[in-house]
């Protein structure tokens, strides 16, 4: 059952994160943090998404889920960005009813099992919101907010 | 008559159940407890045989339920020692007592800017809150003690944190995450030569430790139901009398009142002032069977068992590579509350594979933020026994995270 949760992609991200750390020059920062667990996270992005930055401090799941963000959304024109973010926060919504397509979400796919864990799936979607939030302040329309239900 | 835990576990249902294939290991009490048969019985036949509205109705159902009311409030009151039954006023919960607390006795001492509340970092969010908003409501300061390493109030600046200014003292009887017991004699004495109030959250204390208000050295105390094997939705504020027949109302509206004109209305006295409403009935009488439960057992006999399984869990944890425990290292000045954390994993993440095993905790931060800010940790896994915690459950843990430490490793 936990195979479903922890996948290695997940674990990988998770001990060797990728394109960890605050960057600068940005043009929008959001800092968002899960009150029930403490789980923190701030993302910064540039206004063409060339640099998509984060930090954060949390579970495996909210701390491999910034590093494919990082990964599937920087240097992505807004147009895939927004797709990939839908795609994703779809995924997490689906309560594992849906195949996830890999072209789109690459290693994302691998957080299908986390959708069967509704008290996780924020953990997931704390990085994704916090990035939308950035973008939104960097002048980048993503995608809406989600209801998110856990 | 010993202890036996075997025996007690029968009485409760939930035991019976698996998790996620395992056999349930519930180490969660100090976030709810667990119901007996004896607590489920008497709030289901209360419903099915009794049910009326209380101190209102001069039929025979309202006096029935009226009767088992005051007789909940009553044996509530024994087991804490309370001088009368008047001093036991239901609340919703622990929070709602200490709201109501906070909110009465500010307006009672026309608490203003230059008076001073202290409280300390190791409270709940329940017993902090309501004091950070008092204070912002009359401009009034709030301060508090800190905390040591080792998991115990730092008392050193108690006679220039407690002073002439200070109107009320706050503080938690018991810790929720570091398991601490607070020895609250020095704080109280103090408090006392100053003129202070002193309230306890005794939220985590009453379920565990036999308590007698008499000698406990608070004016008020606040705890709840659900954490003693009673039902959720009830819970205690407990007051000298004297004080609470100074104290004005909190919530207003039907069943707190003397008389009521148009131009004005007079109160009851305690403990009716406080109770508001159609009160949780069942809830209160659910209470008052738990505290039936807990007495024939003896809180004694309770305390001691708790001791005993707290002992043998600080071994365990301690025996495991990478275990750090928040809090008092030894059974002294602490109860069966243990938190800790496992070097590189989260407390999530610890909580996830455990719950695959069938093995309740409770991970985060406890709604004690600033308790893992003082030990520099953004949420910590928190195991809590009660009167029907095994060894085996214990060992069940340590096996546990064996596990974590394979998936994490």
């Amino acid at each position: 059952m936990l195979d479903g949760l922890y996948q290695e992609i997940i674990l990988d991200h998770y001990k060797n994160p990728h394109g960890r750390g605050l960057r600068d020059p940005f043009d929008g920062e959001a800092h968002h943090v899960n009150p029930t667990c403490g789980d923190e996270i701030t993302v910064r992005v540039s206004a063409d998404l060339s640099e998509v930055s984060y930090d954060g401090l949390g579970c495996s799941i909210s701390q491999a889920s910034a590093s494919v963000l990082h990964e599937l959304v920087q240097g992505k024109d807004v147009a895939s960005a927004a797709e990939i973010h839908h795609a994703f926060v779809e995924l997490m919504q689906s309560r594992g009813q849906i195949e996830p397509d890999e072209e789109v979400l690459g290693d994302g796919i691998a957080f299908a099992g986390v959708a069967k864990f509704p008290a996780r799936v924020k953990c997931a979607l704390l990085p994704w919101m916090a990035f939308k939030d950035a973008a939104a302040r960097a002048g980048v329309d993503v995608g809406v907010s989600p209801e998110v239900k856990a | 008559m010993s202890f036996d835990v075997e025996q007690v576990r029968k009485d409760f249902p939930i035991f019976e159940r698996e998790v996620n294939g395992h056999p349930l290991v519930y180490l969660d009490s100090a976030n709810t407890s667990q119901k007996p048969v004896q607590v489920l019985d008497v709030m289901r036949a209360h419903q099915e045989r009794y049910n009326g509205n209380v101190s209102r109705s001069v039929h025979t159902l309202g006096t029935e339920s009226t009767e088992a009311y005051e007789g909940a409030r009553a044996r509530i009151a024994a087991f804490i020692g309370a001088a009368s039954p008047d001093e036991v006023v239901f609340t919703k919960n622990s929070t709602e007592a200490i709201n109501l607390a906070a909110y009465s006795l500010g307006q009672m001492l026309r608490l203003g800017p230059g008076d001073e509340v202290v409280i300390s970092e190791m409270e709940h969010h329940s017993n902090l809150v309501p004091w950070q908003l008092l204070c912002e409501r009359t401009g009034a300061t709030l301060r508090w003690f800190g905390i040591t390493d080792s998991g115990f109030l730092d008392e050193s600046p108690i006679d220039e944190l407690i002073n002439e200014r200070t109107k009320i003292v706050s503080l938690v009887h018991m810790s929720n995450v570091l398991g601490t017991v607070n020895d609250v004699s020095r704080i109280s004495a103090r408090a006392r030569e100053v003129g202070a109030l002193v309230m306890l959250d005794c939220s985590q204390s009453v379920p565990h430790l036999p308590i007698d208000v008499r000698t406990l050295g608070a004016d008020l105390i606040a705890f709840t139901g659900h954490k003693m094997l009673g039902p959720t939705g009830i819970g205690v504020l407990w007051g000298r009398f004297d004080l609470l027949a100074e104290m004005p109302p909190f919530l207003a509206g039907g069943s707190m009142i003397e008389t009521v004109t148009m131009g004005g209305t007079t109160f009851a006295a305690p403990p009716a002032r406080f109770e508001a409403g159609t009160p949780p009935i069942t809830e209160a009488i659910g209470l008052g069977a738990a505290v039936d439960y807990l007495t024939g057992l003896g809180m004694d006999a309770v305390h001691r068992h708790e001791q005993e399984i707290t002992r043998y869990a600080l071994d365990a944890l301690t025996s495991v590579p990478g275990v750090r425990i928040f809090g008092p290292a030894t059974i002294e000045g602490r109860g069966g509350t243990v938190s800790f954390g496992v070097d590189g994993v989260h407390p999530h993440d610890v909580g996830q594979v455990l719950d695959a095993l069938g093995v309740e905790v409770r991970v985060g931060h406890h709604c004690a933020r600033p308790v893992c800010s003082r030990f520099s940790v953004p949420a910590m896994t928190r195991a809590s026994f009660y009167l029907y915690t095994t060894p085996a459950e214990i060992d069940a843990l340590a096996r546990g995270l064996d596990q974590v430490r394979k998936v994490f490793g």
